[in-house]
């Protein structure tokens, strides 16, 4: 094994300790919309995809880089879109509690 | 390293760390929405970056794509109503899961159907396709029923536990002969194909109303796939975010199958005998 896959390996471990303590407190009205956020983000495969559809490597590896490009574009476009959606409609609570005090 | 690498790997490491504070933010009620646009400046940090890579020679097939997919995503998004919203998370997550699998398979092929691939990297593209496949179908499972496409209460049949491990069992068998020896095309679609059908059989007998815990927990799946490419193609903003993602996801449905006090084991592997007693 050689020392970059080392250090990849690494990053991997330390970013998933990462998102382990970033998730462990949080309030069951954030569960769907960080569900949906989270959905967004590991459409992140998209970076994979691009360089699949724009390097030469024949027909095939294009076409799917292509399907893979538009698929992971769905996810990331209609997952930002969702979670918007959810966000703007809790919004509203704090705010109408704020405006009791 | 050139200019241009440097540019790319900080577009990655600032993806990176808006990731995080994307995360964090959207774990406080006040400043979620926040967190959810930083996250999303972390998208697009992280594809402006890609889209300097030397190795794009053309830019018409991501333009399309980009283009088609945008057009698909945006109605997606906008005309549901709210109640169906656990279902689209399902059905873009299958959208996501499609794209790493397709990756995996595409640098598998390029590769010279396995030749020239090394131990390492057929690991990580083995777990890649793996855990895309069965994110692709178990997420558009979890959508049939939530549509009621399918029926939502627990389908299962008598020897189920049976197939579903064996089909697990023997996808880990290829997947193992494949490290040994990458040059299988054979071994590596059958390996494909049987992660996708184990995807069936993994929601199939999973009730609606966990549907979810389920949700979540392929999320994870489909992080731990990002991962796994970021791992065979070198790319660190992969990785981080799919690992970001593989442990969130994986805490978030622990969480929540306790909030909606179910076990998670049970939500897991209802399958396997428990289902029925537990619900």
């Amino acid at each position: 094994m050689h020392g970059t896959s080392l250090l990849e390996i690494y990053v991997f471990v330390l970013a998933g300790f990462v998102g382990f303590f970033t998730i462990t407190r949080v309030p069951s009205l954030l569960h769907t919309p960080l569900m949906s956020a989270t959905n967004a983000i590991s459409a992140i495969s998209l970076v994979g995809s691009l360089v699949l559809a724009g390097a030469d490597r024949g027909w095939i590896p294009t076409l799917l880089g292509f399907v893979a490009v538009t698929s992971a574009t769905i996810n990331v476009v209609g997952g930002f879109i969702i979670t918007d959606r959810m966000l703007k409609m809790f919004r509203r609570a704090p705010r109408a509690a704020g405006e009791k005090k | 390293m050139t200019a241009r690498t440097v540019l790319i790997e900080a577009a990655y490491l600032l993806a990176s760390i808006l990731f995080i504070l994307g995360l964090r933010s959207l774990t406080i009620p006040d400043r979620a929405r926040r967190g959810m646009q930083l996250a999303a400046l972390g998208m697009l940090v992280a594809i402006v970056g890609t889209l300097l890579n030397h190795e794009i020679v053309d830019y018409r097939w991501i333009l399309a794509g980009l283009a088609l997919g945008s057009v698909i995503g945006y109605p997606l998004g906008v005309y549901v109503p709210m109640t169906a919203m656990p279902q689209r998370i399902a059905i873009s997550h299958m959208f996501g899961a499609i794209a790493a699998t397709l990756v995996g398979v595409a640098e598998f092929y390029s590769l010279g159907n396995g030749g020239q691939v090394g131990r390492a990297q057929m690991a990580a593209l083995g777990f890649e396709v793996l855990f895309g496949a069965l994110t692709i179908t178990g997420s558009f499972m979890a959508f049939g029923k939530l549509q009621e496409l399918l029926p939502s209460r627990p389908v299962t049949f008598p020897g189920q536990n049976v197939v579903s491990l064996g089909m697990f069992a023997a996808a880990l068998v290829l997947f193992v002969r494949l490290v040994v020896d990458p040059a299988h095309p054979a071994a590596f679609y059958a390996m494909v194909a049987l992660a996708l059908a184990f995807g069936v059989s993994l929601v199939l007998p999973i009730g609606g109303a966990d549907m979810p815990v389920v949700i979540s927990l392929l999320n994870s799946y489909a992080g731990l796939a990002s991962s796994a490419t970021g791992f065979a193609i070198g790319n660190n903003v992969l990785i981080i975010a799919g690992a970001l993602d593989g442990a969130s996801g994986f805490i978030l449905s622990i969480i929540m199958s306790r909030a909606m006090n179910r076990s998670f084991s049970n939500v897991l592997f209802g399958a396997f005998g428990a289902a029925p007693q537990a619900s």
